[in-house]
């Protein structure tokens, strides 16, 4: 009995770390080096491998694996492996404070004196790879997403409505459409995130876009200051074109009004429409920026750097590893995410022949920073999470737009030092 | 004879050992770990130095943390004394009924026990759909009943949010208690019930002066499951209103609250693991406090036959 244990155990002793570290280490040795690369973009296997493969034909006896883990999961995945020493090679990786999560502790390759990034890209990308603790660059820029307000072409067409340029105009155009008896706008409040989306589409224009974003980097400005609670107040404006019970309308549910044709605008990102056109091919839609105040002012969109591309710091491969990346930093990437994932690519000279990316494109003309997001998504309590909780009880009627801003102020003072 | 006591006992450490294992590794290590987690200041991942009883400190005393705490844990309480007064009660009048054979008791019996088998996980994303305000099953029902008035986004609205997931939960849970309460009621013993009837006992004294003292251990221990239930609430929250307890914090619970401090979300920023981990080790201690009391309380009032 005793025995048959002892055995048992000793025989599982000697099997356990063959049977880790045979394969990998074999295979490489025979066919070159082989790198891993996570990704959360289990929807685009087949672009990415297609990717890999023009890299591999370019670079003999380098071999790339793309492995895609759910979007929910991949956080907790990669920070387990990241922690437990099994880093894969290339990582990708979020931006701003995601990026920084892995930045900060040194888990990442330090890639600004390594690849030419700095002089390529401009400095609002820059900052969605760039490490706010050592201001070292730790990605390569992937794709930005801007935040739009879409709205139904063929109902614009029956109402005979114009694309608006000012808030009122904006007002009347749902004004219209709720005497046409459509729901007006598809948002709901049922989710804080789309609540922010509403918010980073709208009040950028009211709060004085860039300028503001950088006086309250720099300290001289503060959420609770009257510009930024306008800008909340005005999305209480919305509050009577918004569906029946909104409070209770999730993201699904905004999607799917939407694409049904029930509502006639939804405030939200640049990646809605890749869905839209997927659930209702027959669907007519355009996008906007944001209304301004007056004819003729600045028309600003909030954007944001969507993730990046890293290296582990632990890589047994790292010129391989940053040969890979060198070539995810070329404009024939870039150029390929245009083309074949409709991204809108932050790489240089990427240009696009698709009128939706195009559109897009014209409207980051004038772009300013997705301000929670971009400045303040690094530290518990994030100014988003503060801020969507904040406007689910304004756009419910339980607080005003004074109070949002003070618990957004008041939450992110206890890790926010301006000027940094 | 010291031999064979020695080989029954090698036996019983071979049996019992796995299960003591299982049981080590993955709910005595845990718990002491997240108590020493909680004494440790993190950088995201990484554990730096000693922190004492710092993180504590932030919970009680550092907004949000503080402001966040005490409602999450409000709401537990809701939970605890709403299931208490509505499941419970419904769960022993169920299982007096069904003891009482009424006709089809039968099949009311695995009726009630069915939902108790879903997945809770299912049942809430199942009833978030039923209770969405345009195309929502619970909202149609009303129109159709001609109750349009009643009609409301259930789970948008503060005010009832909450009562509104515990109400779901009772609807998935009730089978249990009413399974329990059944079978002590059936336990009670035929000859006490015969002479308290032939005593000329009303059927509502023999239930509150007969059955129910005979049945405390069940309440018992319905009570403090309920507890640890209440204490522990999450997949409810995180299927129906989602990690941040919304809308506004309604329905917000330590459950939540303790998830989204220690791992994060997409915009809930760097995860705080000492936090995370002290508000772990707190709803550890709530829930051994409350159980413990709570059976004290009821092991007082037990009557032996």
């Amino acid at each position: 009995m005793k025995k048959l244990m002892i055995s048992i155990i000793v025989m599982l002793a000697l099997i356990a770390p063959l049977a880790m570290a045979g394969g990998g280490a074999e295979r490489a040795a025979r066919d070159g080096v082989e790198l891993d690369f996570w990704s959360w973009r289990v929807e685009d296997v087949a672009e990415y491998n297609e990717l890999i493969r023009r890299f591999e034909a370019e670079n003999p006896g380098i071999r790339v694996n793309f492995t895609p883990y759910q979007a929910t999961e991949y956080n907790t995945v990669l920070s387990a492996a990241v922690q437990g020493g099994n880093a894969p090679d290339i990582i990708h990786l979020r931006a701003y404070g995601g990026l920084e999560q892995y930045a900060a502790p040194g888990f990442l390759m330090r890639l600004d004196d390594k690849l030419p990034l700095r002089n390529r890209f401009d400095e609002d990308t820059l900052r969605a790879v760039t490490s706010v603790s050592d201001g070292n660059i730790y990605g390569v820029p992937f794709a930005s997403q801007t935040l739009v307000i879409y709205y139904n072409s063929r109902m614009y067409n029956e109402l005979g409505l114009e694309i608006p340029e000012t808030w009122d105009e904006f007002l009347s155009n749902l004004e219209v459409m709720k005497d046409a008896g459509i729901t007006p706008l598809a948002n709901g409040s049922a989710e804080g995130w789309t609540l922010e989306v509403m918010h980073g589409v709208i009040s950028p224009n009211f709060y004085g876009a860039n300028e503001f974003f950088d006086a309250i980097m720099s300290g001289e400005a503060k959420f609770t200051d009257e510009a930024y609670r306008r800008s909340l107040a005005k999305l209480l404006e919305l509050r009577p074109y918004m569906p029946d019970g909104f409070t209770g309308v999730n993201y699904v549910g905004m999607q799917m009004g939407f694409i049904n044709e029930m509502a006639g605008h939804f405030i939200g990102g640049s990646w809605e429409a890749a869905y839209f056109n997927s659930q209702n091919p027959d669907l007519e839609f355009g996008v906007f920026a944001g209304p301004v105040e007056n004819r003729g002012d600045t028309r600003y969109v909030s954007s944001y750097a969507d993730g990046s591309f890293g290296a582990s710091a632990t890589t047994r491969h790292p010129e391989e590893a940053l040969k890979f990346l060198e070539f995810l930093a070329s404009q024939e990437t870039g150029q390929f995410f245009a083309d074949e994932l409709k991204l809108q690519s932050d790489i240089p000279g990427v240009t696009s022949d698709d009128p939706y990316l195009q559109r897009i494109l014209e409207l980051n003309e004038n772009s300013t920073p997705y301000i929670q997001l971009v400045g303040f998504r690094y530290e518990q309590p994030t100014g988003s999470s503060l801020l969507q909780s904040g406007l689910e009880g304004m756009m419910a009627g339980t607080i005003d737009a004074a109070e949002v801003t003070r618990q957004v102020q008041r939450g992110i003072e206890t890790w926010f030092t301006p000027g940094q | 004879m010291n031999q064979r006591s020695l080989s029954r006992n090698a036996w019983i450490a071979f049996f019992v050992t796995p299960g003591l294992a299982i049981v080590a590794i993955f709910i005595i290590l845990p718990l002491f770990m997240s108590l020493f987690n909680s004494l440790y200041f993190w950088r995201g991942m990484a554990r730096l130095e000693f922190a004492g009883l710092e993180n504590f400190r932030r919970i009680f005393f550092q907004y949000p943390f503080s402001e966040r705490f005490f409602n999450a844990l409000g709401n537990n309480v809701k939970w605890f004394t709403t299931t208490m007064l509505v499941q419970n009660t419904l769960g022993l009048l169920f299982g007096y009924f069904l003891s009482r054979r009424i006709p089809g008791s039968p099949v009311f019996q695995r009726v009630f026990f069915v939902p108790v088998l879903f997945s809770i996980v299912a049942v809430g994303f199942l009833w978030r759909l039923y209770l969405t305000p345009g195309t929502g099953l619970v909202n149609q029902f009303l129109l159709q009943a001609g109750l349009g008035s009643w009609a409301r986004p259930w789970l948008g609205e503060q005010a009832i949010a909450t009562y509104v997931i515990i109400a779901v939960n009772i609807w998935r849970w009730l089978g249990f208690p009413t399974l329990v309460f059944y079978a002590a009621i059936n336990n009670v013993p035929q000859d006490c019930l015969e002479a308290a009837y032939l005593d000329g006992a009303s059927e509502t004294r023999v239930f509150f002066q007969v059955i129910v003292p005979l049945v405390i251990p069940a309440i018992m221990i319905i009570t403090v499951l309920t507890m640890i239930g209440s204490l522990n609430v999450f997949e409810q929250i995180y299927t129906m209103t989602g990690l941040s307890g919304g809308p506004y914090y309604s329905t917000d619970t330590l459950g939540t609250l303790f998830y989204r401090t220690a791992f994060g979300g997409v915009d809930t920023g760097l995860p705080l693991i000492g936090v995370g981990s002290a508000i772990g080790v707190i709803i550890y201690l709530l829930t051994f406090a409350s159980s413990a009391l709570a059976i004290l309380y009821f092991r007082g009032r037990e009557t032996e036959l």
